[in-house]
């Protein structure tokens, strides 16, 4: 092995050569400092881990190709006459933010492989960052010291969704168009103020003047900006926390058990880098994206059928085609329900209640530790239940966003399945969590039983009596572990109402409401088995002699087809 | 609280209470690059092979750039995206893989522990920090200064007075909204041609997708009236569809009687919801239903509203005949046309004031 043969660096040629410029700077900016601490830094693997990792490199990735796109890109919404080289096009009037689209689509060579990489990276981005947050969420990652970065996460999410549609609403065709007239159209409905907000973002009526102009910095200025800090924030609370990690045998809530920054974790992080680049620049090369030609300039009395906003804005979408038409006249004033509740209070209360999550599950539980070790979803029945609850009504909403689509697909009827979704929004997400709360509840029992009564062999043997019975094993101790290195059930007692001398307490009905909600919480969840079970199955386990086989140590159960596994 | 969860050093508990006790960390596995040369050496291999295509991909991708014209294709599509992507993505992937199975393969593996700090800080940081806040504030006297501390809140806040008044000029004030091109005589015409349209070209149960004349040079112009930008502008709320049904199944409301000409209808092409064009027209039911939202429109029975997310009906433009036989509007419309906003009911008061 290496180690043998190992020379300290600054005996190396490239040592004795570097330490000059190395010492002039550690001279200046003092980084050994830091670097000491960091270099070796621990992190643990797990393949969720690399979710956030894909975000961040797609970011990285929408900051070199929106970098390329800029040199020629016009943010113009003057019309002009194409004389570019798409000829279908020649000596239509278009603005000038569509004819530079398509001039970097079809006169610059690469230009059309760097939108499609651009685009695609901007659905993975968002997609990434929708995944690692559903993988905090059911791990309870956010769970106290890192509250403040799932909040950071919160907004890099809201952002990254702003960030897309201003991108998706620059090459000013007929689709981009649609969209913005559709914002329009929300922020006419917010009361009171909606058309005063419409004239100045807009620049006067819609679509105005200044719009596409107004979006281009915000897209690569204002937001990337903000989308920067925030991602550098949330990568120095990763490294200040420590990342989290799953418990087993040897890790436990004070340490933290992987592979070094240097080199290890470095080369796979570098290395996914290049993954990720590689895989949009494929896409880009391979599947079609947002082909703007064929849509058309943006026209106010064309639309095209089945038109569909980037997969991330499918929700609000939906929402909005569900909503009842709800529209009335108070104050002397037009209130428009039917397009703000659903544009604006979708997502708005989607992203209130995501905010709101770890401080409301920190006061159900009332649990004030710090945690480091992540929890199986399994092992927080309701927490995991709400999660998937959460999904589905995103799901349903995203759902009826295509609902044209779903209609003529399966040749229904449109106004059937809006029907169904709109009572499916409320019905399906409830069904959602009790189902998935049994299947958790269902799991933990599974995990119980393994432990008490060993895992199945499949080893059937024959007793003298003549019966069958599959043979159990004990399991490996490590995984035993596993699967007991969670927090065990706290007692739940009805809080005093009153204190000693029958007065009331002062907070006596919250007390009562926290309990019930608390209750609620931890309500059907299997406990893990204690001490005195687990010894006493252990001896129950071993006592079973006079087996015809000994099974080995490295046994580890029958696979199906017979054969013995084992690693 | 008594009832929250505090935490507890578990390493110093002495009775054991756990069901299972932390086996500790597992013996380290060696991998068979570790142990075999002859893996090892191939490994290496591996992995700079992956290196050398890739190079090899990125001098491709020279070639491919100066070497495929812009309109070669390649399975229908553009053969220098195709190659220029594969060459570039294939590269980037080959030195992914290869970086993350050096690690995986070649590097040292050994698990390294560290431990957790609790991410508070000190005690006694704490209260340094503490101590030295109260030094600043004790030396600045803002506590003892009330008249100065509350002065300065209020110039800073309001220094909102400027940000905001420096705004006002990114749009002109609410405007227009309730009004559109439209006027009395001005001719309808059909939107791709910019001819004007006869009631007797019109057959029953056809719909035309039409403007005002405005929108097209008239003759003997080279541009038209309205162009350029603010054709966007103003085509976003006049456009038009021009319907002729059977006059027996047209049931008009009161006031509408003569809006139309033997079953000839007009009607805004903006929908009331969020401002799509519609156009999906059934013949049959007399129904023109929205693309974006799927809300659908009765155009026999005045625009009402019969499915979908919109709340007003479409508004009716009152159609006549000019001299020349040609189908005109005989005003604006009557009602608002386009996406509600919050003057909407005073503006419409105002127009139902005026006719
Ligand atoms: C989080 C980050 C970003 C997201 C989600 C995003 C998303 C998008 C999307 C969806 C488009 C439409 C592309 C198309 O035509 O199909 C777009 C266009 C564009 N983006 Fe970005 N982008 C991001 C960052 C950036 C950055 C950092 C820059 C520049 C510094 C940039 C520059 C551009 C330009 C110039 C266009 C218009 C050119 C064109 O459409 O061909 N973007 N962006
Ligand atoms: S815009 Fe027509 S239904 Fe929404």
């Amino acid at each position: 092995m290496s180690t043998d043969t190992y020379t300290p660096v600054e005996d190396t040629g490239f040592g004795k050569k570097a330490a000059g410029p190395v010492g002039w700077l550690d001279d200046r900016l003092g980084l050994a400092g830091v670097a000491k601490k960091n270099l070796r830094k621990v992190f643990p693997e797990h393949w969720s881990f690399m979710l956030g990792e894909i975000a961040l490199w797609s970011f990285v990735v929408l900051l070199l190709t929106g970098v390329f796109l800029t040199f020629w890109f016009q943010p113009s919404m003057s019309e002009v006459v194409y004389d570019g080289s798409y000829a279908p096009f020649r000596g239509l009037e278009m603005s000038q933010a569509y004819a530079s689209t398509l001039h970097i689509s079809f006169d610059i060579r690469g230009g059309l492989l760097m939108r499609q990489i651009h685009h695609w990276a901007a659905a993975l981005f968002v997609g990434a960052m929708l995944a690692h947050m559903l993988r905090i969420f059911f791990t309870g990652a956010y769970r106290k010291p890192r509250e403040i970065n799932w909040l950071i996460g919160v907004g890099l999410l809201a952002l990254g969704m702003v960030e897309g549609f201003a991108g998706y609403s620059l090459p000013d065709d007929l689709l981009s168009g649609t969209g913005l007239r559709f914002v329009d159209g929300l922020i006419r409905s917010i009361p009171l103020v909606g058309s005063y907000l419409e004239f100045f973002i807009f620049g006067g009526e819609f679509p105005g003047e200044e719009i596409i102009p107004r979006l281009y910095m915000a897209h690569i200025l204002l937001i990337p900006a903000l989308l920067l800090g925030l991602i550098a924030a949330h990568m120095l609370l990763l490294v200040y926390h420590k990342h989290t990690q799953w418990p087993g045998a040897g890790r436990t809530n004070d340490n933290v058990v992987g592979y070094p920054m240097l080199p290890v974790y470095a080369a796979k992080a570098g290395g996914f880098f290049f993954v990720v680049f590689g895989f949009t620049a494929l896409m880009g090369a391979l599947v079609q994206i947002n082909p703007v030609w064929a849509y058309g300039p943006y026209n106010p009395s064309e639309v095209t059928a089945g038109s569909q906003p980037d997969w991330y804005m499918g929700f609000s979408e939906g929402l909005v085609r569900i909503m009842p038409n709800w529209e009335s006249t108070f104050l002397g004033h037009t209130w428009s329900w039917n397009v703000f509740i659903p544009g604006v209070g979708g997502l708005g209360l989607l992203f209130t209640v995501l905010a709101l999550w770890p401080f409301v599950e920190r006061w159900v539980t009332g649990d004030q530790r710090e945690h480091h070790l992540l929890e199986r979803p399994r092992n927080a029945p309701t927490r995991t239940g709400l999660g998937v609850a959460g999904m589905t009504f995103y799901g349903v909403g995203w759902a009826a966003g295509g609902n044209d689509i779903i209609a003529t697909q399966f040749h229904l009827s449109i106004n059937a399945l809006t029907h169904i979704f709109r009572i499916g929004i409320f019905l399906f997400p409830v069904i959602a969590f009790i189902i998935t709360r049994r299947i958790c509840i269902g799991l933990q029992r599974a995990d119980q039983n393994k432990i008490l009564h060993g895992y199945e062999t499949g080893v059937i043997e024959r007793s003298p009596d003549g019966s069958y019975a599959e043979r159990h094993a004990p399991l490996p101790v490590t995984e035993q572990y596993r699967l007991t290195a969670h927090d065990r059930l706290p007692a739940l007692e009805a809080p005093a109402e009153t204190d000693e001398n029958g007065v009331a307490l002062p907070h006596g009905r919250v007390a009562k409401v926290r309990h019930r909600v608390r209750s609620f919480y931890y309500k059907g969840a299997i406990d893990k088995p204690t001490l005195a079970e687990v010894e006493h199955a252990d001896e129950h386990l071993a006592e079973i002699e006079g087996h015809p086989v000994h099974l080995g140590e490295d046994f580890q159960g029958v696979s199906e087809t017979g054969i013995p596994k084992s690693h | 609280m008594s009832d929250e969860i505090q935490s507890h050093d578990s390493s110093s508990t002495p009775v054991r209470t756990e069901p299972v006790q932390d086996p500790g960390l597992q013996p380290h596995q060696w991998r068979p690059t570790d142990v075999d040369p002859a893996q090892e050496r191939r490994a290496e291999r591996q992995i700079s092979g992956m290196f050398t295509v890739a190079a090899l991909l990125f001098v491709l991708f020279a070639v491919s750039y100066f070497a495929i014209d812009s309109d070669q294709t390649f399975l229908n599509w553009s053969a220098s995206n195709f190659a220029l992507g594969a060459t570039l993505g294939g590269g980037l992937l080959l030195i992914g893989v290869g970086i993350i199975q050096w690690a995986k393969k070649l590097m040292g593996d050994h698990e390294m522990v560290e431990m957790r700090h609790p991410a508070r800080s000190s005690a006694e940081d704490r209260e340094a920090v503490m101590a030295d806040i109260n030094a600043g504030l004790q030396e600045s006297g803002v506590g003892r200064r009330p008249l100065i501390r509350n002065s300065l809140f209020l110039s800073v806040g309001a220094l909102a007075v400027p940000s905001v008044v420096l705004l006002r000029d990114l749009g002109p004030l609410p405007h227009g909204q309730d009004e559109t091109v439209w006027k009395k005589g001005m001719r309808v015409v059909n939107d791709v041609s910019g001819l004007p349209i006869r009631p007797e070209e019109i057959e029953v149960g056809q719909l035309i997708n039409a403007e005002p004349a405005v929108f097209f040079p008239a003759e003997g112009e080279e541009e038209a009236e309205v162009h350029g930008h603010e054709l966007l502008a103003a085509k976003s709320k006049a456009a038009i569809i021009v319907v002729r049904m059977r006059p027996e199944d047209i049931t008009p409301s009161e006031g509408r009687e003569n809006w139309g000409i033997d079953g000839i209808l007009c009607y805004s092409k903006i929908c009331t919801h969020v401002g799509c064009p519609i156009s999906l027209w059934e013949q049959q039911t007399h129904h023109l239903l929205c693309p974006c939202h799927q809300s659908t429109f009765d155009l026999a029975d005045n625009g009402k509203v019969i499915f979908g997310p919109a709340h007003r009906p479409l508004p009716q433009l009152p159609l006549g005949v000019d001299s020349e036989g040609y189908i005109i509007a005989m005003s604006d419309f009557p009602e608002i046309v386009a996406p509600s906003y919050p003057e909407l009911a005073r503006d419409q008061k105002r127009l139902d004031g005026e006719s």
